[in-house]
């Protein structure tokens, strides 16, 4: 920074102007600039949404529709008020359909985590999760029970269509649930 | 004994180069920060311990309200004018050139087509205010099919297609828009949710 010498106009009695001094505080201004700073850094970074990635088999080709064991499976149907309803293997009328509130997720995984074990000990393979959604039931529950498989590192899950048997399955035991 | 002789420095230092330096921070921090666009619908994310972030560009964003109202958003503005053109031409409406040019910096729009031209002759604050319907995709009147299959037509790049969807949203709509993605083969689609820790353990 220039600096400039002062005092030796004035000694020789000709220059009488006082001269100021050209140096300039500068501690509010870098003050403010490193606020500033710290305002964008803390903008930019928490800006990005997390997303969850989804892949659902493709419609045209009809070879996915595949046969699954039901000796595999275990099905989760998500209803109103925060109900999930699941039961193992298929829906026949006989089969054993059991109720879990969504917002306790120890319950969900719990049940999960215990088929998983079950179904390795009987058929020696990974357990197959089908998850259908009444009409009615909250998007909210479909990403808690997608988070639940990631959760539980489950490998092999699918979104499907609910089916009226499934229906009618609900309605024989849980008369409130539709 | 001779006296020591301190020498006697200036306290203040030289804060051009700190200051050359802070202001060069600012510089870069401002011209890299994308401020969130204004929304017309309140959309407010279920929870995921998914950490797989949003990229910034080629997204379709669908958003999907509490009502059930859906909205459409892209960035992209050359994809937005030629997907703004091609409805031109399916829904037999025209736009001028000022409309079009409205409609390249609107973030994201809820309206049918027969609405849209109100929508962008307004003001910003008076956009603001207005209530939109939200684009039809039902069975009978499917826009947001027709929005959709011409964006990914018209993107230079594979375009990603993300929902996001209110908490208290019903499943209803977002299976209409799931099978609408899945009508033209876009069988991979994000969920945008926010973070959320994951649990340490699991139990036994």
């Amino acid at each position: 920074m220039a600096e400039i010498a002062q005092g030796q106009g004035r000694a020789k009695g000709k220059n009488t102007r006082s001269r100021t001094s050209t140096k300039i505080d500068m501690t509010p201004m870098v003050d403010l600039a490193f606020l500033l700073i710290t305002f964008f850094m803390l903008t930019t970074t928490f800006n990005k949404p997390q997303t969850m990635e989804i892949s659902m088999p493709d419609k045209s080709d009809k070879k996915v529709e595949q046969f699954v064991p039901e000796s595999r499976t275990i099905t989760f149907i998500l209803g109103k008020n925060d109900q999930v309803y699941w039961y193992a293997g298929d829906n026949t009328p006989g089969a054993k359909v059991q109720q879990v509130e969504m917002r306790s997720t120890a319950a969900i995984r719990k049940v999960i985590l215990e088929n998983t074990k079950q179904v390795l000990e009987k058929t020696n393979k990974d357990m197959i999760v089908i998850i259908k959604a009444l009409d009615n039931s909250k998007y909210q529950n479909l990403v808690d029970i997608l988070d639940e498989m990631h959760i539980t590192n489950q490998s092999m899950y699918a979104i499907v269509n609910i089916y009226e048997a499934d229906k009618e399955l609900l309605a024989n035991n849980f008369p409130n649930s539709l | 004994m001779p006296k020591v002789k301190v020498a006697r420095k200036s306290v203040s230092l030289d804060m051009t180069a700190m200051c050359d330096m802070a202001f060069l921070l600012l510089t870069f921090f401002m011209l890299t920060t994308k401020f969130k666009p204004e929304e017309p619908i309140v959309v407010d994310t279920p929870s995921s311990v998914s950490e797989i972030k949003l990229p910034d560009t080629d997204v379709a964003l669908i958003s999907i309200g509490k009502d059930g109202r859906v909205f459409f958003g892209l960035e992209e503005q050359g994809t937005k004018l030629k997907m703004l053109e091609e409805m031109e031409k399916k829904y037999q409406v025209t736009f001028t050139d000022n409309e079009k040019n409205e409609f390249k910096l609107l973030p994201t729009f809820g309206t049918p087509i027969g609405g849209l031209k109100q929508i962008l002759n307004m003001g910003t604050s008076e956009r603001a205010k207005v209530n939109q319907p939200g684009i039809p995709c039902d069975s009978t009147n499917n826009e947001l099919k027709d929005w959709l299959i011409f964006a990914r037509a018209h993107n230079a790049r594979p375009l990603k297609v993300a929902i996001k969807g209110d908490k208290d949203s019903n499943y209803e709509v977002v299976k209409r828009v799931i099978a609408t993605l899945q009508e033209q083969n876009a069988n991979r689609f994000n969920f945008v949710t926010n973070m959320e820790a994951k649990p340490s353990s699991l139990p036994k």
